[in-house]
């Protein structure tokens, strides 16, 4: 633990410094989002918008899972959350009053509508953020596997409400959502995420959390208040999955109880898990990796006839783990990695 | 790194696999062929694919050969979007077909509706998902439609003159089933007596059905799923109510008998089709399909294979086979001769086609007859 507290320290000097850094990322992402579409096909720019998506849900589970060491399992649930009610939220609003939404000339989105749309983004993940309290806080009391059952239970329950709400369509699902997500907009809370995530981390708040993550005892004894960290992280973590809800609700336009499933929750574990429990790199890297090879494997499925992605995508996994046990990047982040190279071949300290 | 070798690859394989003068028609296919849902998506891809096959055999349309690419979508909607954008701007597919399940063919719809390719999904339910636009068509018919059906058959085959409703208010499609029965029942003369309701997951039904049984009705119509209709049989008869219950597509599973068992008997249900239908098609179909793949076709298995024929005749129709031609030669289907009865395209691109009633008699559905819409 004594290493990556030094490591730490660089890097907290070098987080505030490149805050525009930060944003000049954000500027990039919206070049992107009108230069890419005439260049890339419609497809692998589809698959870089999912894997946005899938980066926001394993950075924020990253929070709970791999900086505070507790298992969550009800990822989906907290998705769902966000996502049902930023999509019931707009296509209330576009119904009521359309004029608000697109230009009854040109047709062209307006800025109003935009701003509700973000507004409804960030209902959905206080939506989930309150959830996440409620559900946390009894169970997060408590050290062991309860977390992890208690927030699988959850899962299901909520998705089981959404399967019986008539407002939002049950079984049917909501359809017929407007489609705001872009890639720019998925992109901009990639970065506004990992830069929380960064930052709380970095942050007194995130001693706490990998205090707890290393010895709750000893943490206890140093006069941390053990729950109130881990809660926060929790709710923290369910704030950025339901706005990836948001996000993901926005995007396909429809949304079925169905979709968030325990094995939604399942891949975003993997992704976490893979990428190294303690690491934002890790998680951007597995969760782009995992999301783009399923994508990749296609082209085997049409040449073979048979549907062996998930097989292979499972043997890939296996075999990740047994070479990395720690994940790709263990709880090393890639600035660590590259200076330790770096100090290698310079022979300093 | 990953990603751009793939990238490079897909991209040089799709300059070599994309001459100039193709000779094969390419159709896609989406369908949820592993999963939770995986029995629904192998039936409608050995539907599709068998339909395809016999057309090939014939010489395909217009002496080019269809060539099918299936991908899967592992029951999940977003992977439903990929595959369909991947068919449509990769592949350069000429039209679509799939899916089962709704919530999967509106992921797909907006999408091929954007790129103008025509979709034709199978067998989804839900009125929204031709509502998307006018390339999206479907070969099965809409909920409302099959209250129409037993409204009809109650009042024409059974003679019913008073009929009880037992609605499931907590589904969409019990409920316009329900409505859709009580107008068109009305409207043939018939009367509603009493209209009891009950929410899916209840176990016991017994008030509702002794008041109904208070009003001494000629039929009992309960448009629900297997589960509660199981229960609601064994109940009613218990309490001495003997008329026939009816019901719509949502009876079709081998579970019914398992939970009514000898109660069901006397009972009718709408259906897509019938495999003990007697006609040359239904036939036909049933035999081709059992030499292919050495088991009997269900109904999923019968509506890909129609959705592929349907779009096989509108193709044959077209002069250059551009996707606004196909369009314009779908949207003016009538009258086809399908396996699940003759297919007409309506205005709103629904299918307009006979229902076929089953009668559920000591575990096995009956052919009882066909009404036409």
């Amino acid at each position: 633990m004594g290493s990556a507290y030094k490591s730490e320290e660089k890097s907290t000097a070098a987080g505030i410094m490149s805050l525009r850094w930060w944003m000049l990322a954000i500027g990039f992402a919206w070049l992107l989002n009108y230069f890419l579409p005439d260049v890339m096909s419609p497809y692998y720019f589809q698959i870089l918008i999912l894997a946005g998506i899938n980066v926001i849900l394993s950075v924020s589970l990253n929070l709970v899972n791999g900086f505070t060491g507790q298992f969550s399992m009800g990822h989906a649930g907290f998705m769902s959350v966000g996502g049902y009610l930023s999509a019931y939220l707009t296509t209330q609003f576009v119904e009521s009053r359309p004029e608000l939404f697109t230009d009854s000339v040109t047709g062209e989105l307006l800025a109003t509508g935009i701003v509700i749309y973000l507004a409804a983004l960030i209902m959905g993940g206080l939506a989930a953020t309150i959830v996440g309290y409620i559900v946390g806080l009894p169970s997060l009391r408590l050290r062991g596997d309860y977390l992890a059952i208690v927030t699988l239970g959850f899962g299901e329950i909520i998705r089981v409400v959404f399967l019986n709400t008539d407002a939002v369509g049950g079984a049917r699902g909501l359809s017929g959502i407007k489609q705001f997500t872009s890639f720019g907009w998925v992109y901009t809370l990639v970065i506004v995420t990992i830069f929380c995530v960064w930052r709380v981390v970095h942050s007194a708040h995130g001693r706490i959390l990998l205090s707890i993550r290393e010895d709750e005892v000893a943490a206890t004894a140093m006069g941390v208040n053990t729950t109130q960290g881990k809660v926060r992280a929790f709710a923290m973590g369910a704030f950025f999955a339901g706005v990836a809800g948001g996000l993901f609700a926005h995007y396909l336009t429809t949304l079925s109880p169905g979709t968030f499933d325990f094995n939604r929750s399942f891949e975003v574990i993997i992704m976490v898990v893979l990428g190294g429990m303690g690491s934002i790199s890790g998680s951007v890297v597995a969760a782009i990796l995992l999301t783009v090879l399923k994508e990749a494997l296609r082209p085997l499925q049409q040449i073979t006839g048979v549907d062996l992605r998930m097989v292979i995508y499972s043997l890939v996994l296996i075999i990740m783990m047994l070479a990395r046990p720690k994940g790709i990047f263990g709880t090393n982040e890639i600035g660590d990695l590259i200076r330790r190279k770096k100090g290698a071949k310079g022979g300093a300290t | 790194m990953f990603f751009n070798r793939t990238l490079a690859t897909l991209l040089a394989s799709a300059v070599i696999a994309s001459p100039v003068f193709a000779s094969t028609i390419k159709i896609g296919e989406v369908g949820s062929m592993s999963g939770s849902e995986a029995t629904f998506g192998v039936s409608t891809h050995e539907g599709i694919s068998l339909a395809i096959k016999e057309q090939n055999a014939k010489g395909g349309i217009k002496g080019k050969k269809i060539e099918l690419i299936s991908l899967d979508n592992q029951g999940k909607p977003e992977e439903a979007a990929i595959a369909t954008t991947k068919l449509v701007t990769q592949d350069k597919v000429t039209a679509v077909l799939g899916e089962v399940a709704s919530s999967r063919s509106l992921a797909m719809a907006p999408i091929a509706q954007q790129n103008k390719v025509p979709m034709i999904s199978p067998s989804s339910t839900n009125p929204k998902v031709t509502e998307v636009g006018d390339y999206i068509f479907r070969v099965c018919f809409i909920d409302p439609f099959q209250g129409k059906v037993m409204a009809k058959f109650a009042s024409d085959e059974l003679k019913a003159k008073k009929v009880a409703i037992l609605r499931d208010v907590k589904s969409d499609y019990s409920v316009g089933l329900s409505n859709f029965f009580t107008e068109a029942f009305k409207k043939s003369g018939g009367e509603i007596v009493v209209d009891q309701s009950y929410s899916s997951g209840e176990v016991d039904f017994n008030s509702q059905l002794t008041s109904i049984r208070a009003k001494k009705p000629d039929a009992i119509f309960v448009p629900g799923y297997y589960t509660e209709v199981g229960l609601i049989a064994k109940q009613a008869r218990k309490l001495g109510i003997k008329v026939p219950l009816l019901g719509g597509d949502g009876w079709d599973s081998e579970k019914l008998y398992e939970i009514g068992g000898k109660s069901l008997n006397n009972s009718y249900f709408s259906n897509h089709y019938s495999q003990e239908d007697q006609s040359a098609s239904v036939q036909n179909f049933i035999k081709s399909y059992k030499t292919a793949y050495k088991k009997t076709p269900d109904g999923l298995a019968a509506m890909g294979y129609d959705a592929a024929q349907v779009l096989f005749a509108a193709m044959d129709k077209t002069k250059s086979m551009s996707a606004g031609e196909i369009r314009d030669a779908l949207a003016k289907t009538k009258d086809f001769q399908a396996v699940t009865g003759r297919i007409t395209i309506d205005e709103k691109r629904n299918a307009s086609k006979p229902a076929v009633v089953l009668e559920v008699k000591d575990g096995k559905f009956l052919y009882k007859s066909t009404v036409n819409p």
